[in-house]
This record gives structure tokens, C-alpha cells and sequence, in this order.
């Protein structure tokens, strides 16, 4: 058992060497919506994110943001339906996205707070308010279709992580 | 009817939303169907379809994980615990607690004393969905 345990260990120690040595960045991440122009409104004219791609495929519509001036990763706003999907499956999907237990991601901000004001001035739906952590400043909200999104705020210099037992 | 769906779903991720947020207050049916934009009568049964548990239940767990984190985490004392989470009643706050975690505020205090922690090193939204003991 522990022979075996070592050689596994030992083969995926090897693994790790050659795929970090193949894989240099993210280019796409994917965010499930239920309609891509009420995403638009969202992501471009309410987050500050602009267009990379509006490609019309026919019967699906590839179109991706991502934060100006950062070259990846493009978020590619997809929409759950045929070709990709049956009808069960896009009404599955379309549920899970409704109850916000599908998609997520995690931005980074140079002003956590500023940004909050910011849109919630814009009618973003907050689910909680900036808070102090040890790892920076971060609030959270949703998309209109329900999505979790965090807005973090990374602390200045080495962030340290709190010791075992730390009372706060 | 898929979109009658999404449209209730939506509405009780606000009211579940409002548990998570405001989970300190005093909160009632009839404040969490106002925020879900349904009536009384239907808004625990449409939670449930939903979410799979009562409103009720969901609120329980997301007030214990918090007592949780604050009896692992602070040097409240139980009772301030209790009234921290939105308990108020310490008979029913250690109750409820030890229905759903097991063992009692102190006794789960006292396993974690000095050892706990790993919950603070990553991310808090992704800690209290996750250390949120299940139903």
C-alpha cells in the first residue's frame, strides 16, 4: 500500500513537471447566461468590460468581454441551448443559473469601495456589503440572471495568512 | 413554463439571499415573502422547491455556521454568540446547535481550541457556503 502510494506520488510529481511546462494562461473562462444582450447591458455598460467578440454562428451567437486592457482571460457570456443542448438539459442549466448554482467568478479591483458605490448607484444587486479580510477588501453581488460575482480589493504587500486559533 | 421557473428561482435566491445577509436580525415569513414578491401562503413551499429545505432550516444552518466561525474563531462567549447570530433564546440556540452539529457550543469550542483557522485562509464567501454544516 505505501509502495504503491510512493509510486503514484513519484508518477505525479513527473505529470506536474511536463504540464507546467505546456500550460502558460487562462484565454477563456466561461459564464452561463439566460440572455446575451441583458448580459451586455451587464458585463460592458454596467461592469466596465468591453466586447472582444460578437461572432454570429447562426444558431448560436460566440461573445465574449473581458476587462479592458488585460488581454485574458476573455469571459465568454454563453447561452444554454441547441445545438449544444437538449431542450431538458437548457431548461436544467437555465435553473441552475436561476438559482445561482451554476457559474461564478472572482474580479479584482483597485478600489473595492468606490466600485460598490458605483454600482449599486447602477442597480447591481448586492449580497454583501465591502468587508475587511485578511486577503483584501471584498464584497459580493449578482448578475441579473442570478450568477455570484466577487469584487476583491487585494491587500497591500504580502498577505498574511491568519495562524491556527487566531481570535479576531 | 421553464421561464415561470427561473423567474421563482430567482426570487427565492433574493429572500435566501436576505438569510445570508442579514441573518443577525430578527427575521419572519412575512418579510422574507416580501422580499421573494409572493405570498405568505406560498413562499415556504416555493423555498422548498426550490432550495430543497424549509426556510426555516436554511436560516438554522446559516445562523450555526456563524456561531461556528465566531466560538471558533473569537472569544465571545456562548451566549453572546447565540444573540450575535440572530438567536434569541440560549435554550433554543444550543438546541438547534446540537441537533445540527452534533455536540454542544462548548464542547464544539473546546475540540477547536487552538487548533482552528483554516476556514480564515481562504476566501470568506467560499469558507461560509462551504464549512455550513448541511441539512
Amino acid at each position: 500500500m505505501c509502495a504503491f502510494r510512493a509510486q503514484t506520488e513519484k508518477r505525479t510529481g513527473e505529470a506536474r513537471v511536463s504540464v507546467t511546462a505546456m500550460i502558460n494562461h487562462i484565454s477563456h473562462t466561461f459564464i452561463t447566461v439566460l440572455d446575451q444582450d441583458e448580459a451586455l447591458d451587464f458585463y460592458v455598460d454596467k461592469l466596465g468590460m468591453e466586447v472582444r467578440t460578437d461572432a454570429d454562428l447562426g444558431a448560436m451567437r460566440f461573445l465574449t468581454v473581458a476587462v479592458p486592457g488585460q488581454p485574458s482571460p476573455e469571459i465568454v457570456l454563453i447561452r444554454p441551448g441547441a445545438p449544444m443542448h437538449d431542450d431538458a438539459t437548457e431548461a436544467q442549466l437555465r435553473e441552475l443559473v436561476s438559482k445561482g448554482a451554476l457559474s461564478t467568478m472572482i474580479i479584482a479591483t483597485d478600489d473595492c469601495r468606490g466600485d460598490y458605490e458605483r454600482l449599486k448607484a447602477a442597480g447591481v444587486e448586492f449580497t454583501q456589503e465591502p468587508e475587511d479580510r485578511f486577503y483584501g477588501l471584498d464584497c459580493g453581488f449578482r448578475d441579473p440572471f442570478g450568477n455570484p460575482i466577487r469584487l476583491t480589493q487585494p491587500a497591500e504587500g504580502p498577505i498574511v495568512v491568519p495562524e491556527p486559533g487566531t481570535k479576531i | 413554463m421553464s421561464e415561470k421557473i427561473e423567474e421563482r428561482n430567482r426570487r427565492m435566491l433574493r429572500a435566501r439571499d436576505r438569510m445570508d445577509r442579514s441573518f443577525a436580525e430578527p427575521l419572519d415569513v412575512d418579510g422574507l415573502a416580501r422580499v421573494a414578491h409572493v405570498s405568505r401562503a406560498h413562499f415556504s413551499r416555493q423555498f422548498r422547491a426550490t432550495f430543497g429545505e424549509s426556510p426555516h432550516r436554511y436560516l438554522q444552518r446559516r445562523r450555526v455556521e456563524r456561531a461556528m466561525e465566531f466560538l471558533r474563531e473569537t472569544d465571545r462567549s456562548v451566549t453572546d454568540v447565540c444573540f450575535d447570530v440572530g438567536f434569541n433564546s440560549l435554550g433554543t440556540f444550543s438546541r438547534t446547535f446540537r441537533e445540527i452539529v452534533g455536540e454542544s457550543p462548548s464542547d464544539y469550542r473546546a475540540r477547536f481550541a487552538g487548533e482552528a483557522g483554516a476556514a480564515l485562509r481562504v476566501p470568506a464567501c467560499f469558507a461560509m457556503a462551504w464549512t455550513r454544516p448541511a441539512g
